[in-house]
């Protein structure tokens, strides 16, 4: 557990002007990043994020507070010894050029003093572990994506199993696509690891994404509010954090609300191959497509086809919402649909039925009167 | 050409001279630019006062330098040993901005990750930013190199051997053959020079001649 408790940090007036005391980055913040759950720093440029990460193994001395990991206030300890017990991630990875990717991963374990062959084979399951090649391990950081390099900076940062970790804007500089599946295998290894993690961000998407709670700073450094994901989104404590955590909430909220049991209706299919008269005899102008294994693979419109059903004719807009999945990808499933019915499948990703998107709605409708109406304890258990 | 080869070896006894009193200073010259460049890299105060200090020793004139040391140093005029301290001095004017500079370009985000892993100052000059610091000290050990090997035939004016000899004695007797070959003699050393420090560098850089992805 990362623990602050009233920590201020006040930069010095370097500007000469006599305006008082300078300028305050973090405002007396008290917060706890419980052991093995990843807390979320989030606000905008300016709100002490990065600075309250700083804190943590030091780069930055606070001004007044004291900030403990379980227990022991990291003023008291050896800086060196202290950083080399925190996994520290930061935005362009910041490898070292001059070293082979397998060289920067050993890194702290070598400062640690664990031999060299050791730190290698170690190096080496934690290489794959992030998801790069074996074979990545000889080469240098500049001929990494950057996707790879970050990959690279994770494992370098868990090389000496911390267990805490720092993460400064970790995704913010790849693309898109890359980041989404980084973010993705980020809460994978953590389900596996469990660290304790302090992770900043400006992008209250990633923050809602990843975080078990997310604090949202405020220019200044002050605490708006800590609360989980779903509590932040449904409820924010005054018009900033609304602001902040910004439009669609209210549909994003839906990605913390599990798919509730609704009766689906069986949907006819034609596997590929079909015939034209096939499809027409379902007498949809939609019908879905599955492959051999009872897989959905695309919606076919019925008029469209000339001879048999292709990969070629296939409708790939919409998406597949799992049984077992939340009430946004259930929503989704529907509103992406040409055919207007959601197409949902089971973990094994087998059709099991579709749902429409007034029946999804109906569903969030009946979930809302029961939260209404319940005691705040038979609240907590709902989320 | 024939006089060149009928003095083969004189040559070759004065160029090796010449490479001694013009590289033995370029390694004391390094050696007393690392931790100058260091502390200018990491205080800016210190940075201005040792720039400008060092800078200015280059402004020195060459041969007043030689006749100033001698008896700043308590040695002989024609002891070599002045020319290795002057040609120092020079290096170490050429080096201190350079070292300074390489160990500036170092990347922040690698300098931040390296405190962060807990590198203690030395250990951090030692493994992450002096490496980084390579190539652009290279390029500054290039130029001192051609530079001291220019400056060193000067001393044959103070009657030091070296490859100056030629152009002092070919003047003097109005051969201008013996001059050539002191000039060309000259830049096959300052050549000669200028190779080892690439290769040097390069066997120290691998990391540099990777293809990016």
């Amino acid at each position: 557990m990362i623990r602050f408790e009233g920590v201020t940090k006040r930069y010095a007036d370097t500007s000469g002007t006599d305006r008082g005391d300078g300028s305050v980055a973090v405002d007396d913040l008290t917060l706890e990043a419980p052991t093995g759950k990843i807390t979320v720093l989030v606000g905008p440029s300016g709100c002490g994020k990065t600075t309250t990460l700083r804190m943590v193994n030091r780069m930055i001395t606070p001004t007044s507070g004291t900030i403990s990991i379980d227990g022991r206030d990291t003023a008291s300890l050896d800086v060196a010894e202290l950083r080399r017990g925190i996994g520290y991630v930061i935005q362009h990875a910041g490898l070292f050029p001059h070293r082979t990717v397998l060289d920067n991963v050993t890194t702290v374990p070598r400062l640690l003093g664990t031999d060299k062959r050791t730190a290698r084979s170690r190096a080496m399951e934690l290489i794959e572990r992030v998801g790069l090649d074996p074979a990545m391990a000889r080469r240098y950081p500049a001929q990494l994506s950057g996707g790879q390099q970050q990959r690279v900076g994770v494992a370098r940062a868990l090389a000496a199993d911390p267990p805490v970790m720092l993460m400064d804007e970790p995704f913010s500089a790849v693309d898109p696509v890359v980041r989404e599946q980084l973010q993705n295998e980020f809460l994978r290894l953590q389900s596996d690891l469990g660290k304790t993690i302090l992770f900043v961000t400006h992008d209250i998407d990633e923050a809602v994404k990843l975080g078990d709670q997310v604090a949202v700073l405020r220019v200044g450094g002050v605490l708006a509010q800590l609360d989980s994901p779903a509590k932040l989104l449904a409820d924010p404590v005054d018009d900033f954090v609304a602001g902040f955590v910004g439009r669609d909430r209210g549909y994003r909220a839906l990605s913390f609300a599990a798919a509730p049991e609704l009766s689906l209706t069986d949907e006819p299919t034609v596997a590929l191959g079909a015939s034209a008269d096939d499809v027409r005899a379902i007498g949809t102008p939609w019908v879905l497509c599955v492959g051999d294994a009872g897989e959905p693979l695309g919606w076919v419109r019925a008029a469209a086809v000339e001879s048999e059903v292709t990969r070629t004719v296939l409708h790939r807009g919409g998406t597949v919402a799992s049984t077992t999945g939340s009430l946004r990808a259930l929503l989704d499933a529907a509103l992406s649909s040409p055919s207007g019915r959601g197409v949902v499948a089971d973990d094994d990703g087998r059709l099991v039925g579709t749902v429409r998107a007034a029946e999804v709605i109906a569903a969030i409708e009946a979930r809302r009167d029961a939260v209404a109406s319940s005691t705040p304890a038979e609240e907590a258990t709902a989320r | 050409m024939t006089w060149a080869l009928d003095h083969i070896g004189d040559i070759m006894s004065r160029a090796g001279q010449h490479a001694w009193l013009a590289g033995l200073p370029l390694v004391l010259g390094l050696v007393i630019a690392l931790p100058l460049g260091w502390l200018a890299a990491r205080r800016p105060r210190m940075r201005a006062v040792l720039l400008t200090t060092t800078g200015l020793l280059y402004t020195i004139p060459s041969l007043a330098l030689f006749i100033l040391l001698p008896p700043l140093l308590g040695t002989k005029i024609l002891d070599p040993v002045n020319v290795i301290v002057a040609m120092t001095v020079y290096t170490v004017a050429l080096l201190t901005r350079t070292v300074a500079d390489g160990l500036l370009s170092v990347d922040g985000s690698t300098q931040q990750a390296a405190i962060a892993m807990g590198y203690g100052s030395f250990a951090r000059f030692r493994a992450v930013d002096l490496p980084l610091a390579v190539p652009v000290i290279a390029a500054g050990l290039r130029v001192a190199a051609v530079s001291n090997v220019s400056i060193v035939s000067v001393a044959s004016l103070i009657g030091i051997s070296q490859l100056g000899y030629f152009l002092t004695d070919g003047y003097a007797r109005s051969f201008p053959t013996e001059v050539w070959v002191g000039i060309v003699a000259c830049l096959l050393l300052a050549l000669v020079f200028d190779l080892v420090i690439q290769v040097v560098s390069r066997v120290l850089t691998p990391w540099t001649r990777t293809v990016a992805a």
